[in-house]
Protein backbone atom coordinates (compact mmCIF):
# COMPACT_ATOMS: atom_id res chain seq x y z
CA UNK A 1 0.00 0.00 0.00
CA UNK A 2 1.37 3.30 -0.64
CA UNK A 3 1.87 5.76 1.84
CA UNK A 4 3.40 9.35 2.07
CA UNK A 5 4.25 10.92 5.18
CA UNK A 6 6.66 13.77 6.25
CA UNK A 7 9.47 12.81 7.96
CA UNK A 8 11.53 15.63 9.76
CA UNK A 9 10.72 17.72 7.33
CA UNK A 10 10.68 16.12 3.98
CA UNK A 11 8.51 13.42 2.51
CA UNK A 12 9.17 10.36 1.69
CA UNK A 13 6.38 8.15 -0.14
CA UNK A 14 6.67 4.29 -0.17
CA UNK A 15 5.22 0.94 -0.53
CA UNK A 16 4.80 -1.13 2.67
CA UNK A 17 2.57 -4.23 3.85
CA UNK A 18 -0.48 -2.88 5.73
CA UNK A 19 0.85 -4.45 8.88
CA UNK A 20 4.37 -2.73 9.10
CA UNK A 21 4.70 -1.03 12.35
CA UNK A 22 5.95 2.70 11.88
CA UNK A 23 8.97 2.01 13.74
CA UNK A 24 9.81 -0.65 11.22
CA UNK A 25 9.38 1.78 8.47
CA UNK A 26 11.07 4.63 9.95
CA UNK A 27 14.30 2.07 10.64
CA UNK A 28 14.42 -0.82 8.21
CA UNK A 29 12.44 1.60 5.55
CA UNK A 30 13.98 4.80 5.74
CA UNK A 31 17.05 4.01 7.67
CA UNK A 32 16.42 6.31 10.54
CA UNK A 33 17.73 3.89 13.11
CA UNK A 34 18.07 6.80 15.82
CA UNK A 35 14.33 5.10 17.01
CA UNK A 36 14.84 2.41 19.41
CA UNK A 37 12.78 -0.63 19.65
CA UNK A 38 13.11 -2.03 23.67
CA UNK A 39 9.69 -3.99 24.41
CA UNK A 40 8.01 -4.06 21.22
CA UNK A 41 5.16 -4.14 23.30
CA UNK A 42 3.75 -0.41 24.21
CA UNK A 43 5.49 -0.66 27.55
CA UNK A 44 8.82 0.90 27.71
CA UNK A 45 8.80 3.81 25.10
CA UNK A 46 11.68 3.70 23.66
CA UNK A 47 10.49 3.70 20.32
CA UNK A 48 8.71 7.10 20.97
CA UNK A 49 8.43 10.05 17.91
CA UNK A 50 6.70 12.51 17.73
CA UNK A 51 3.39 12.42 15.06
CA UNK A 52 1.88 15.81 14.40
CA UNK A 53 3.50 17.38 17.64
CA UNK A 54 2.66 14.74 20.14
CA UNK A 55 4.22 11.60 21.34
CA UNK A 56 3.35 8.41 19.93
CA UNK A 57 4.57 4.66 20.94
CA UNK A 58 6.07 3.78 17.35
CA UNK A 59 5.84 -0.17 17.76
CA UNK A 60 2.32 0.78 18.60
CA UNK A 61 1.17 2.73 15.43
CA UNK A 62 0.91 1.40 12.18
CA UNK A 63 3.15 2.90 9.19
CA UNK A 64 -0.68 3.00 7.38
CA UNK A 65 -1.96 5.07 10.16
CA UNK A 66 1.00 7.64 10.02
CA UNK A 67 0.15 8.13 5.98
CA UNK A 68 -0.28 11.68 5.30
CA UNK A 69 0.89 12.96 9.27
CA UNK A 70 3.97 15.16 10.12
CA UNK A 71 6.66 13.11 11.99
CA UNK A 72 9.37 13.50 14.08
CA UNK A 73 12.33 11.03 14.82
CA UNK A 74 15.46 12.16 17.37
CA UNK A 75 17.17 13.00 13.84
CA UNK A 76 14.69 15.61 13.34
CA UNK A 77 14.81 17.14 16.83
CA UNK A 78 18.61 19.00 16.50
CA UNK A 79 17.83 20.61 12.88
CA UNK A 80 14.67 22.52 14.00
CA UNK A 81 15.96 23.73 17.27
CA UNK A 82 16.84 27.19 16.73
CA UNK A 83 14.44 28.99 14.79
CA UNK A 84 16.91 32.33 15.54
CA UNK A 85 19.33 30.45 13.24
CA UNK A 86 21.79 30.83 16.32
CA UNK A 87 24.41 27.73 17.11
CA UNK A 88 25.76 26.14 20.24
CA UNK A 89 28.75 24.49 18.09
CA UNK A 90 29.70 21.16 16.10
CA UNK A 91 26.02 20.48 16.39
CA UNK A 92 22.78 22.02 16.19
CA UNK A 93 21.73 20.61 19.54
CA UNK A 94 18.29 20.52 20.56
CA UNK A 95 17.67 22.29 24.16
CA UNK A 96 16.13 18.79 25.46
CA UNK A 97 19.39 17.09 24.01
CA UNK A 98 21.75 20.09 25.47
CA UNK A 99 20.11 19.46 29.19
CA UNK A 100 20.79 15.13 28.74
CA UNK A 101 24.03 16.11 28.40
CA UNK A 102 24.58 18.55 30.84
CA UNK A 103 22.59 16.55 33.64
CA UNK A 104 24.25 13.29 32.67
CA UNK A 105 21.06 11.90 32.04
CA UNK A 106 22.01 9.01 30.17
CA UNK A 107 24.46 6.08 31.07
CA UNK A 108 23.95 3.39 28.28
CA UNK A 109 22.20 5.84 26.14
CA UNK A 110 19.11 3.04 25.12
CA UNK A 111 15.98 4.91 26.39
CA UNK A 112 17.79 8.32 25.48
CA UNK A 113 15.98 8.83 22.13
CA UNK A 114 12.86 7.77 23.50
CA UNK A 115 13.15 9.86 26.49
CA UNK A 116 13.96 12.88 24.72
CA UNK A 117 11.13 13.19 22.45
CA UNK A 118 8.62 12.31 25.36
CA UNK A 119 10.39 15.16 27.24
CA UNK A 120 9.50 17.27 24.58
CA UNK A 121 6.04 16.80 23.87
CA UNK A 122 5.73 16.47 27.55
CA UNK A 123 7.19 20.12 28.14
CA UNK A 124 4.96 21.35 25.16
CA UNK A 125 1.84 20.61 26.91
CA UNK A 126 2.86 21.33 30.31
CA UNK A 127 5.42 24.29 30.00
CA UNK A 128 6.00 24.73 33.91
CA UNK A 129 5.68 20.92 35.36
CA UNK A 130 6.63 20.52 39.14
CA UNK A 131 8.62 17.58 39.31
CA UNK A 132 6.40 15.37 40.51
CA UNK A 133 4.46 16.01 37.17
CA UNK A 134 7.61 15.41 35.27
CA UNK A 135 7.79 12.13 36.62
CA UNK A 136 4.09 11.09 35.66
CA UNK A 137 4.56 12.76 32.24
CA UNK A 138 7.77 10.25 31.78
CA UNK A 139 5.96 7.18 33.01
CA UNK A 140 5.46 5.76 30.07
CA UNK A 141 9.29 6.02 29.26
CA UNK A 142 11.48 3.06 30.86
CA UNK A 143 14.98 3.55 31.64
CA UNK A 144 16.98 0.86 33.43
CA UNK A 145 20.40 2.74 34.00
CA UNK A 146 19.73 6.11 35.17
CA UNK A 147 17.62 6.03 38.27
CA UNK A 148 15.71 8.86 36.66
CA UNK A 149 16.77 11.90 38.73
CA UNK A 150 19.28 13.40 36.43
CA UNK A 151 16.36 12.86 33.24
CA UNK A 152 14.11 14.69 35.52
CA UNK A 153 16.74 17.51 36.10
CA UNK A 154 17.21 17.26 32.47
CA UNK A 155 13.73 18.70 31.79
CA UNK A 156 13.47 20.65 34.77
CA UNK A 157 16.35 22.71 33.52
CA UNK A 158 14.77 23.56 30.23
CA UNK A 159 11.27 23.95 31.69
CA UNK A 160 13.22 26.41 33.99
CA UNK A 161 14.99 28.06 31.17
CA UNK A 162 12.40 28.64 28.80
CA UNK A 163 9.80 30.01 31.61
CA UNK B 1 6.42 -8.30 17.21
CA UNK B 2 4.11 -7.96 13.51
CA UNK B 3 0.80 -8.92 13.57
CA UNK B 4 -0.58 -11.14 10.72
CA UNK B 5 -1.53 -9.72 7.04
CA UNK B 6 -4.62 -8.12 6.97
CA UNK B 7 -5.89 -5.60 4.48
CA UNK B 8 -6.67 -1.91 5.50
CA UNK B 9 -9.34 0.81 4.43
CA UNK B 10 -9.49 3.81 5.74
CA UNK B 11 -13.24 4.75 6.41
CA UNK B 12 -14.57 8.12 4.55
CA UNK B 13 -17.44 7.94 7.44
CA UNK B 14 -19.26 6.40 9.68
CA UNK B 15 -21.80 5.05 7.38
CA UNK B 16 -18.67 3.70 5.20
CA UNK B 17 -16.71 1.90 7.58
CA UNK B 18 -20.46 0.07 8.97
CA UNK B 19 -21.43 -0.86 5.19
CA UNK B 20 -17.45 -1.96 5.39
CA UNK B 21 -18.18 -3.69 8.91
CA UNK B 22 -21.66 -5.40 6.97
CA UNK B 23 -19.77 -6.34 3.90
CA UNK B 24 -16.40 -8.10 5.66
CA UNK B 25 -18.18 -9.61 8.34
CA UNK B 26 -16.68 -11.26 11.30
CA UNK B 27 -13.26 -10.79 9.52
CA UNK B 28 -13.33 -7.01 9.89
CA UNK B 29 -12.55 -5.28 13.07
CA UNK B 30 -12.67 -1.31 13.62
CA UNK B 31 -9.57 0.39 14.22
CA UNK B 32 -9.54 3.47 16.20
CA UNK B 33 -6.67 4.37 18.26
CA UNK B 34 -5.29 1.15 17.80
CA UNK B 35 -4.21 1.03 21.17
CA UNK B 36 -5.84 -2.32 22.63
CA UNK B 37 -5.82 -3.61 19.11
CA UNK B 38 -2.61 -3.24 17.85
CA UNK B 39 -1.01 -5.34 20.91
CA UNK B 40 -3.23 -7.57 20.76
CA UNK B 41 -2.62 -8.20 16.95
CA UNK B 42 1.21 -8.62 17.77
CA UNK B 43 0.12 -11.28 20.06
CA UNK B 44 -2.43 -12.88 17.88
CA UNK B 45 -5.03 -12.94 20.43
CA UNK B 46 -7.03 -10.59 17.23
CA UNK B 47 -6.04 -11.94 13.89
CA UNK B 48 -8.51 -9.70 11.99
CA UNK B 49 -7.88 -9.93 7.98
CA UNK B 50 -9.44 -6.71 7.56
CA UNK B 51 -8.78 -3.43 9.55
CA UNK B 52 -11.15 -0.75 9.13
CA UNK B 53 -9.53 2.80 9.98
CA UNK B 54 -12.38 4.91 11.66
CA UNK B 55 -9.28 6.44 13.72
CA UNK B 56 -9.28 9.69 10.56
CA UNK B 57 -13.05 10.50 11.49
CA UNK B 58 -12.19 13.99 12.74
CA UNK B 59 -16.12 15.01 12.51
CA UNK B 60 -16.54 12.19 15.42
CA UNK B 61 -13.91 14.02 17.95
CA UNK B 62 -15.95 16.18 20.00
CA UNK B 63 -16.82 17.27 23.88
CA UNK B 64 -19.92 19.37 23.77
CA UNK B 65 -22.63 20.47 25.88
CA UNK B 66 -26.46 19.49 24.90
CA UNK B 67 -29.38 19.87 27.70
CA UNK B 68 -28.41 18.23 30.92
CA UNK B 69 -25.77 16.28 29.47
CA UNK B 70 -22.28 15.87 27.60
CA UNK B 71 -21.49 14.67 24.21
CA UNK B 72 -18.37 12.99 23.70
CA UNK B 73 -17.94 11.88 19.94
CA UNK B 74 -16.34 8.42 20.04
CA UNK B 75 -12.70 8.72 18.23
CA UNK B 76 -12.56 12.15 21.19
CA UNK B 77 -8.64 10.97 22.31
CA UNK B 78 -8.31 10.49 25.56
CA UNK B 79 -6.17 13.58 25.65
CA UNK B 80 -8.68 15.75 24.88
CA UNK B 81 -10.89 14.63 27.81
CA UNK B 82 -7.92 15.19 30.56
CA UNK B 83 -7.28 18.71 28.78
CA UNK B 84 -11.00 19.53 28.09
CA UNK B 85 -12.60 22.69 29.71
CA UNK B 86 -16.24 21.31 28.94
CA UNK B 87 -15.78 18.51 31.24
CA UNK B 88 -13.30 20.39 33.97
CA UNK B 89 -16.47 22.38 34.23
CA UNK B 90 -19.41 19.77 34.20
CA UNK B 91 -17.78 16.50 34.42
CA UNK B 92 -14.85 16.40 36.52
CA UNK B 93 -14.58 13.13 37.06
CA UNK B 94 -14.13 11.90 33.64
CA UNK B 95 -11.58 14.57 33.25
CA UNK B 96 -9.46 13.17 35.94
CA UNK B 97 -9.88 9.43 35.11
CA UNK B 98 -9.13 10.09 31.10
CA UNK B 99 -5.29 11.54 32.66
CA UNK B 100 -4.80 8.42 34.84
CA UNK B 101 -4.97 6.26 31.48
CA UNK B 102 -1.58 4.97 30.29
CA UNK B 103 0.86 7.18 30.13
CA UNK B 104 0.77 10.47 28.16
CA UNK B 105 1.57 8.82 24.95
CA UNK B 106 -1.27 6.45 25.01
CA UNK B 107 -3.39 8.94 25.84
CA UNK B 108 -2.01 11.02 22.42
CA UNK B 109 -3.71 7.59 20.78
CA UNK B 110 -6.47 6.00 22.80
CA UNK B 111 -10.17 7.12 22.18
CA UNK B 112 -12.97 7.01 24.23
CA UNK B 113 -15.13 4.94 22.03
CA UNK B 114 -12.26 2.33 21.41
CA UNK B 115 -11.97 1.78 25.28
CA UNK B 116 -15.23 1.21 26.08
CA UNK B 117 -15.86 -1.16 22.82
CA UNK B 118 -13.05 -3.15 23.93
CA UNK B 119 -14.64 -3.54 27.02
CA UNK B 120 -11.54 -4.94 29.50
CA UNK B 121 -13.17 -4.97 32.96
CA UNK B 122 -9.85 -3.33 33.75
CA UNK B 123 -9.68 -0.36 31.99
CA UNK B 124 -10.79 3.06 33.79
CA UNK B 125 -13.32 4.50 31.48
CA UNK B 126 -15.61 2.20 31.00
CA UNK B 127 -16.50 2.08 34.65
CA UNK B 128 -16.01 6.08 34.85
CA UNK B 129 -18.94 6.12 32.17
CA UNK B 130 -21.18 3.36 34.18
CA UNK B 131 -20.77 4.74 37.31
CA UNK B 132 -21.91 8.53 36.06
CA UNK B 133 -24.91 6.65 34.26
CA UNK B 134 -24.20 7.24 31.40
CA UNK B 135 -25.21 6.08 27.61
CA UNK B 136 -23.68 4.68 24.54
CA UNK B 137 -24.53 5.70 21.34
CA UNK B 138 -23.95 2.89 18.38
CA UNK B 139 -24.45 3.38 14.92
CA UNK B 140 -25.88 0.68 12.77
CA UNK B 141 -26.81 -0.33 9.11
CA UNK B 142 -30.80 0.18 10.57
CA UNK B 143 -29.75 3.90 12.22
CA UNK B 144 -28.90 4.65 15.70
CA UNK B 145 -29.18 3.02 18.86
CA UNK B 146 -28.69 4.28 22.40
CA UNK B 147 -27.33 1.63 24.91
CA UNK B 148 -27.62 2.32 28.61
CA UNK B 149 -23.87 1.96 29.92
CA UNK B 150 -25.10 -0.65 32.58
CA UNK B 151 -26.67 -2.51 29.79
CA UNK B 152 -23.80 -2.80 27.64
CA UNK B 153 -20.91 -4.80 28.50
CA UNK B 154 -21.34 -8.23 29.00
CA UNK B 155 -18.27 -10.21 29.24
CA UNK B 156 -14.59 -10.35 28.95
CA UNK B 157 -13.98 -8.23 25.88
CA UNK B 158 -17.87 -8.56 24.96
CA UNK B 159 -20.89 -6.28 24.89
CA UNK B 160 -23.84 -5.79 23.50
CA UNK B 161 -22.53 -4.16 20.20
CA UNK B 162 -23.25 -5.89 17.18
CA UNK B 163 -20.85 -7.11 14.56
CA UNK B 164 -21.90 -4.13 12.19
CA UNK B 165 -22.57 -1.73 15.11
CA UNK B 166 -20.16 0.72 15.75
CA UNK B 167 -19.87 3.49 18.89
CA UNK B 168 -20.36 7.03 17.64
CA UNK B 169 -21.19 8.98 20.67
CA UNK B 170 -21.00 8.86 24.70
CA UNK B 171 -23.35 10.66 26.92
CA UNK B 172 -22.96 11.55 30.72
CA UNK B 173 -24.98 13.66 32.43
CA UNK B 174 -23.67 16.90 33.66
CA UNK B 175 -22.64 16.95 37.20
CA UNK B 176 -20.05 17.91 39.39
CA UNK B 177 -21.35 16.34 42.86
CA UNK B 178 -19.48 14.73 44.92
CA UNK B 179 -17.51 12.40 42.45
CA UNK B 180 -14.07 10.36 43.43
CA UNK B 181 -11.71 7.98 41.70
CA UNK B 182 -9.12 5.31 43.22
CA UNK B 183 -7.07 3.35 41.21
CA UNK B 184 -4.60 1.17 43.13
CA UNK B 185 -1.79 -0.53 41.14
CA UNK B 186 1.76 -1.12 41.42
CA UNK B 187 3.72 -0.20 38.71
CA UNK B 188 3.33 3.36 36.69
CA UNK B 189 1.44 3.42 33.40
CA UNK B 190 -0.22 -0.18 34.49
CA UNK B 191 -3.89 -0.68 34.14
CA UNK B 192 -5.13 -0.36 37.99
CA UNK B 193 -5.11 -3.89 40.18
CA UNK B 194 -8.41 -2.95 41.31
CA UNK B 195 -10.24 0.98 40.53
CA UNK B 196 -13.09 2.65 42.19
CA UNK B 197 -15.19 5.12 40.66
CA UNK B 198 -18.02 7.35 42.90
CA UNK B 199 -20.60 9.59 40.96
CA UNK B 200 -22.86 11.85 42.53
CA UNK B 201 -21.98 11.47 45.92
CA UNK B 202 -22.37 7.60 45.80
CA UNK B 203 -25.63 6.84 44.06
CA UNK B 204 -23.56 5.65 41.08
CA UNK B 205 -20.28 3.68 42.49
CA UNK B 206 -18.41 0.94 39.89
CA UNK B 207 -15.70 -1.40 40.36
CA UNK B 208 -12.67 -1.71 37.88
CA UNK B 209 -10.96 -5.37 37.61
CA UNK B 210 -13.42 -7.05 39.85
CA UNK B 211 -15.41 -9.23 37.77
CA UNK B 212 -15.52 -10.20 34.00
CA UNK B 213 -17.00 -6.63 32.86
CA UNK B 214 -16.74 -3.16 34.66
CA UNK B 215 -19.86 -3.49 37.54
CA UNK B 216 -21.86 -1.26 39.84
CA UNK B 217 -21.41 -1.89 43.51
CA UNK B 218 -24.87 -2.31 43.71
CA UNK B 219 -25.13 -3.65 47.65
CA UNK B 220 -22.86 -0.49 48.57
CA UNK B 221 -25.25 1.49 46.38
CA UNK B 222 -28.49 0.35 48.34
CA UNK B 223 -27.04 0.56 51.47
CA UNK B 224 -25.98 4.37 51.11
CA UNK B 225 -29.23 4.78 49.83
CA UNK B 226 -31.01 3.84 52.58
CA UNK B 227 -29.21 6.17 55.23
CA UNK B 228 -26.12 3.40 56.09
CA UNK B 229 -22.71 5.06 56.95
CA UNK B 230 -19.85 5.21 54.22
CA UNK B 231 -18.41 2.39 56.59
CA UNK B 232 -21.32 0.40 56.36
CA UNK B 233 -22.03 0.54 52.96
CA UNK B 234 -18.35 0.27 51.91
CA UNK B 235 -18.13 -3.21 53.32
CA UNK B 236 -20.64 -4.54 50.87
CA UNK B 237 -18.42 -3.21 47.98
CA UNK B 238 -17.04 -6.44 47.07
CA UNK B 239 -20.80 -8.33 47.41
CA UNK B 240 -21.49 -10.37 44.27
CA UNK B 241 -18.28 -9.68 42.76
CA UNK B 242 -15.88 -12.54 40.96
CA UNK B 243 -12.97 -10.95 41.21
CA UNK B 244 -9.95 -12.17 38.64
CA UNK B 245 -6.97 -13.95 40.15
CA UNK B 246 -3.78 -13.18 38.76
CA UNK B 247 0.12 -12.43 39.31
CA UNK B 248 -1.25 -9.16 41.04
CA UNK B 249 -3.43 -10.22 43.23
CA UNK B 250 -6.17 -13.25 44.11
CA UNK B 251 -10.01 -12.55 44.81
CA UNK B 252 -9.50 -12.04 48.15
CA UNK B 253 -7.29 -9.52 48.48
CA UNK B 254 -9.12 -7.91 45.53
CA UNK B 255 -12.11 -8.03 47.61
CA UNK B 256 -10.04 -6.65 50.56
CA UNK B 257 -9.16 -3.88 47.78
CA UNK B 258 -12.24 -3.16 46.63
CA UNK B 259 -13.77 -2.65 50.21
CA UNK B 260 -10.64 -0.12 51.55
CA UNK B 261 -10.90 2.19 48.17
CA UNK B 262 -14.58 2.10 48.17
CA UNK B 263 -14.53 3.78 51.78
CA UNK B 264 -11.73 5.88 50.73
CA UNK B 265 -13.48 7.21 47.68
CA UNK B 266 -16.76 7.59 49.18
CA UNK B 267 -15.02 9.61 52.02
CA UNK B 268 -13.22 12.40 49.54
CA UNK B 269 -16.24 12.35 47.05
CA UNK B 270 -18.34 13.24 50.40
CA UNK B 271 -15.57 15.49 52.28
C1 LIG C 1 0.92 0.77 27.38
C2 LIG C 1 -0.58 0.89 27.51
C3 LIG C 1 -1.11 1.20 28.74
C4 LIG C 1 -2.49 1.32 28.89
N1 LIG C 1 -2.98 1.62 30.13
C5 LIG C 1 -4.30 1.72 30.31
C6 LIG C 1 -4.84 2.04 31.59
O1 LIG C 1 -4.11 2.28 32.57
N2 LIG C 1 -6.19 2.11 31.72
C7 LIG C 1 -7.03 1.91 30.66
O2 LIG C 1 -8.22 2.01 30.82
N3 LIG C 1 -6.55 1.61 29.42
C8 LIG C 1 -5.22 1.51 29.24
N4 LIG C 1 -4.74 1.22 27.98
C9 LIG C 1 -5.68 0.99 26.87
C10 LIG C 1 -5.97 2.29 26.13
O3 LIG C 1 -6.84 3.07 26.90
C11 LIG C 1 -6.60 2.00 24.75
O4 LIG C 1 -6.36 3.11 23.97
C12 LIG C 1 -8.09 1.76 24.72
O5 LIG C 1 -8.40 0.67 25.53
C13 LIG C 1 -8.59 1.40 23.34
O6 LIG C 1 -8.86 2.54 22.60
P1 LIG C 1 -8.35 2.62 21.11
O7 LIG C 1 -8.98 3.83 20.53
O8 LIG C 1 -6.89 2.55 21.08
O9 LIG C 1 -9.04 1.35 20.45
P2 LIG C 1 -8.53 0.28 19.38
O10 LIG C 1 -7.35 -0.42 19.92
O11 LIG C 1 -8.40 0.91 18.05
O12 LIG C 1 -9.78 -0.68 19.36
C14 LIG C 1 -10.10 -1.50 20.47
C15 LIG C 1 -11.30 -2.39 20.12
O13 LIG C 1 -12.47 -1.61 19.99
C16 LIG C 1 -13.01 -1.68 18.66
N5 LIG C 1 -13.45 -0.33 18.37
C17 LIG C 1 -12.68 0.79 18.39
N6 LIG C 1 -13.44 1.88 18.18
C18 LIG C 1 -14.72 1.45 18.03
C19 LIG C 1 -15.97 2.11 17.81
N7 LIG C 1 -16.06 3.43 17.72
N8 LIG C 1 -17.07 1.34 17.73
C20 LIG C 1 -17.00 -0.01 17.85
N9 LIG C 1 -15.85 -0.67 18.04
C21 LIG C 1 -14.72 0.04 18.14
C22 LIG C 1 -11.90 -2.21 17.81
O14 LIG C 1 -12.41 -2.92 16.70
C23 LIG C 1 -11.16 -3.10 18.77
O15 LIG C 1 -11.79 -4.33 18.87
C24 LIG C 1 -3.35 1.12 27.78
C25 LIG C 1 -2.81 0.81 26.54
C26 LIG C 1 -1.44 0.69 26.38
C27 LIG C 1 -0.90 0.36 25.04
S1 LIG D 1 9.39 -0.52 21.87
FE1 LIG D 1 7.62 0.69 21.69
S2 LIG D 1 7.07 1.02 23.75
FE2 LIG D 1 8.76 -0.34 23.95
S1 LIG E 1 20.38 5.13 29.84
FE1 LIG E 1 20.38 2.98 29.69
S2 LIG E 1 18.25 2.56 29.56
FE2 LIG E 1 18.26 4.66 29.99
Amino acid sequence: MDVSMTVNGSTHANDVEPRTLLVHHLRDGLGLTGTNIGCDSSSCGACTVHMNGESVKSCTVLAVQADGQDITTIEGLADTARSDGSSTGDMDWHPMQEAFQQCHALQCGYCTPGMVMASVSFLKENPNPTEAQIREGLEGNLCRCTGYHNIVKAVESVAGGAS
Amino acid sequence: MIPAAFDYTVAESADHAIQLLGEYGDEAKLLAGGHSLIPMMKYRLATPTQLIDVGRLDDLSYIRRENGHIAIGAMTKHAQLETSDVLAADCPMLQHVAALVGDPSVRHRGTLGGTLAHSDPASDLPAAVLALGGTIVAQGPNGTREIASSEFFTGYFESVLAEDEMIVEVKVPAGSAGWNYQKFNRRAQDWAIVGVAVADGGSGISLVNMGSTPIRATAAEEALAGGASIADAAALAAQDTDPPEDLNADGEYRAHLARVLTQRALEAANG
